[in-house]
């Protein structure tokens, strides 16, 4: 298989996470379904890769493989060249919370909780109630400063039973980003909302990976959204079909 | 931080689980009712045992007591003087009691208490269990003030009340008698002898609407002065001046010389007495060193009514000199004049009662007391002495506690139920949680926090409801007496007007602590599940 940054085009980045040959299936019933045969991938710093394929082809899997949600039955995951699929479950949680931020196609949001709250939790994740009550007032302000920069600042107090779907997705991201996370994994940011307002969603994933150099993994099954990606790659029953170029 | 935030947002979005905590809370409140009213009557129940009791009893073992209680105080001085704070001398014996109420005779058995009443109520507290130095109530009115003060010193003295019922009783008595001879001498020369010999004559039975309303007036009540020994035995001496009271005086138990009635009327429950004082009763008690009867009449200076039924329908306090002569225990100087000048220390003694300066010392006194005395006396606490009973109602609490904590614990089953349909209705935000980096152990904590704040908030609710209730409990049951039409707590069966209750702060924090521990050990197994769900299945969940 070829490896990605041996395409020429491509410019020279430094491999950040990187899947090898994970393999992945589901236990239905007595059946073993496999749902991933020996996928590779890696994703550069500051690379904005989108995956592609139709339902069940094993991408959402994939990202939850990089996301450490998940074990894959076979292969390994690497981070700036430390594997991270075999660490005990404390280390991955604090990975999960430090390096990972998750964007769900149906937002996920808590309901209990206003959108501040909710773009505050992976922090009061992160931290213990001492250390919370300490930075507060500079942890209200990294997440204050995250949720202008998704366009919600008039919002902070709703629930999001509240919010629009295009808030709520934003709401997500300024979730997503508000640890600091280096790479965004994206599961169809888009799917559950109509094209304008899942194009206004991914202007905001385009400005993010630009201007911060951020990570970012989308999946999606909408062609037209994957093409804005730098990168392209499009899974077909559990294994790469191709890899492309995008625009 | 996220755990108590999300807790702290359950606790006030799901009413549900608050619905379940109802149970705890009302669980709670009972328990610290029942607790309350329990300990309150308790309490009370000890406290009047303890009025007719010492701290510390010394008995003899034999019935006739100790000749020399000179010897005895001196011993006991010696023993343990530096814990005692004062003695008294008692004797105590079984005997009969009987007077004449409505034309019948009324036997009633007694334990008859010689007693020195000033260091008598100096070891126990009996003055303000006497009557005449009560109010008497009826209705929530006070029928009558009392006659003396509470505090003024215990003697053998009849009130002015006493005196004039006394000599109204006397006139009737006498009208009584003469009423009889005049039918005697009538009838054939055969009921005479009869009559003589001290057989009572038939009086016809007055009819009940009559006399029953007097309540203490001796004026409808015919002789209660046959004597059922015969006029041969040994009888002491009448007062020259019929009058006066007899030597012997009596406190007597309230529960001897009355008994409940419903008055048809009103419905309300009544105490009728039959003796009142200033009227005279028989005794037979029993002579020491020889199976003997020994009758003798006395005079009802006071009624006694501690609420310890068991004592107010056994005890009669009698001056203790006079219940040493009557049973041979004690002979005067004066031969001539046997009840003068009778010094109870040249007698003998059945007990001495002692008040302890500290009752934390009792132990230790008992033990030197019981091993310096040797075998003749027996020693024990007035707790010993009432075990069974003391035990008995220990006994019932803990039993009430346990069933008790077994509601709550139901209680807790409903909190593990609704936990459970809580976790599984959360099943996603678990699995976002968990995504977002927070630890199984975390999820777990939310869980069990939400427990913590359930049975925190039930069992305080239940705390502030239970201490309200015990507050106004009184008021209570005035509101359920008069939704139900009668008295719901009737003060002629349990002696008390108010309800007794008594509010321990320490069982109080148990019954709070015991009841969010059942809250939390609720909500382990919901929290569990919902620490070990994974999170891409919960993620997916719908």
């Amino acid at each position: 298989m070829l490896h990605p940054f041996q395409k020429n085009s491509a410019p020279i980045r430094t491999p950040h996470l990187w899947a090898k040959a994970v393999d992945k299936a589901y236990q239905k019933g007595e059946h073993k379904v496999p749902v991933l045969r020996g996928v590779d991938i890696c994703v550069g710093k500051g690379e904005f890769l989108s995956i592609v394929g139709q339902s069940g082809s094993g991408k959402s899997t994939l990202m939850h493989l990089l996301g450490l949600l998940d074990h894959p039955d076979q292969g390994e995951v690497w981070l700036d060249g430390n594997r991270i699929d075999r660490l005990p479950v404390a280390t991955r949680d604090e990975l999960r919370n430090n390096v990972f931020g998750f964007v769900f196609q149906f937002y996920h949001l808590l309901p209990e909780l206003n959108l501040l709250e909710n773009v505050l939790s992976p922090l009061m994740i992160r931290y213990s109630i001492l250390e919370y009550w300490r930075k507060k007032r500079e942890l209200r302000e990294q997440g204050m400063e995250i949720i202008e920069k998704v366009g919600l600042t008039h919002r902070i107090r709703h629930r999001p039973s509240e919010l629009s779907g295009g808030e709520m997705q934003r709401a997500a991201i300024a979730r997503a980003l508000a640890g600091r996370p280096s790479v965004l994994l994206a599961d169809e940011p888009t799917g559950n909302l109509d094209s304008r307002t899942g194009q206004e969603i991914m202007n905001v994933l385009h400005k993010l990976n630009q201007a911060e150099a951020l990570t970012i993994i989308m999946v999606t099954h909408d062609d037209a959204i994957a093409g804005q990606a730098e990168r392209l790659v499009r899974l077909s029953e559990g294994r790469i079909q191709s890899l492309e170029e995008a625009a | 931080m996220y755990k108590f935030l999300l807790a702290n947002r359950y606790l006030r979005t799901r009413f549900i689980a608050l619905a379940s905590v109802i149970s705890v809370t009302l669980g709670v409140a009972t328990m610290i009712v029942v607790n309350s009213v329990m300990s309150g009557f308790s309490s009370q129940m000890r406290e009047r045992i303890h009025a007719t009791l010492g701290d510390v009893m010394v008995e003899a073992t034999n019935m006739d007591g100790t000749p020399d209680p000179v010897h005895l105080l001196e011993q006991v001085d010696q023993l343990a003087g530096n814990y005692i704070e004062a003695v008294t001398p008692t004797v105590e014996i079984y005997g009969m009691m009987s007077f004449r109420w409505m034309g019948q005779d009324i036997y009633r058995l007694v334990t008859l208490v010689g007693i020195v009443p000033d260091s008598k109520n100096t070891v126990s507290p009996l003055a303000q269990y006497l009557q005449s130095r009560q109010q008497i109530k009826e209705d929530d009115v006070v029928v009558r003030e009392p006659l003396r003060d509470v505090n003024s010193p215990l003697d053998w003295s009849m009130t002015a009340d006493a005196r004039r019922d006394r000599s109204d009783w006397i006139k009737s008595r006498q009208l009584e008698d003469f009423e009889r001879r005049y039918r005697a001498a009538e009838a054939s020369p055969d009921s005479v002898i009869a009559n003589a010999a001290g057989s009572t004559t038939p009086v016809p039975p007055t009819s009940f609407n009559d006399n029953g309303v007097q309540l203490t007036t001796a004026t409808g009540t015919p002789d209660g002065l046959d004597d059922p020994f015969g006029s041969t035995s040994a009888i002491p001496m009448e007062p020259a001046n019929p009058e006066d009271p007899q030597p012997a005086r009596i406190y007597v138990g309230s529960g001897l010389v009355s008994f409940p009635y419903k008055d048809r009327d009103s419905g309300k429950t009544r105490t009728m007495y039959m003796a009142s004082p200033g009227q005279d009763v028989v005794l037979t008690t029993i002579k020491a060193g020889q199976p003997e009867p020994a009758p003798f009449k006395a005079t009802i200076v006071d009624v006694f009514k501690s609420g310890m039924s068991e004592y107010d329908s056994n005890l009669v306090f009698c001056n203790l000199e006079e219940l040493q002569y009557v049973r041979g225990m004690l002979s005067g100087p004066d031969p001539t004049r046997p009840h003068q000048n009778l010094n109870w220390k040249d007698g003998a003694i059945t007990t001495l009662q002692i008040k302890l300066k500290d009752y934390q010392d009792a132990p230790e006194v008992v033990r030197r007391l019981s091993q310096g005395l040797g075998y003749q006396f027996q020693v024990r606490t007035w707790e010993q002495k009432q075990g069974p009973l003391l035990e008995a109602v220990a006994v019932e609490s803990a039993i009430l506690n346990v069933l008790l904590f077994l509601i709550i614990t139901v209680a807790g089953f409903g909190i593990l139920a609704i936990f459970y349909m809580i976790v599984v209705e959360k099943t996603r935000d678990i699995g976002i949680l968990k995504a977002l980096g927070a630890s199984s152990r975390g999820v777990m904590m939310i869980f069990l926090s939400y427990g913590l704040s359930l049975g925190v908030v039930g069992s305080g609710a239940g705390v502030v409801m239970g201490l309200l209730f015990v507050h106004y409990i009184n008021e209570i049951e005035d509101v359920l007496s008069r939704i139900t039409g009668h008295k719901v707590f009737d003060e002629s069966i349990y002696y008390f007007h108010d309800i007794p209750t008594a509010v321990h702060p320490m069982m109080v924090f148990w019954v709070a602590l015991g009841a969010m521990i059942i809250a939390i050990l609720a909500s382990v197994l919901p929290a569990r599940r919902a620490a070990a769900l994974h999170p891409v299945r919960a993620l997916r969940y719908e």
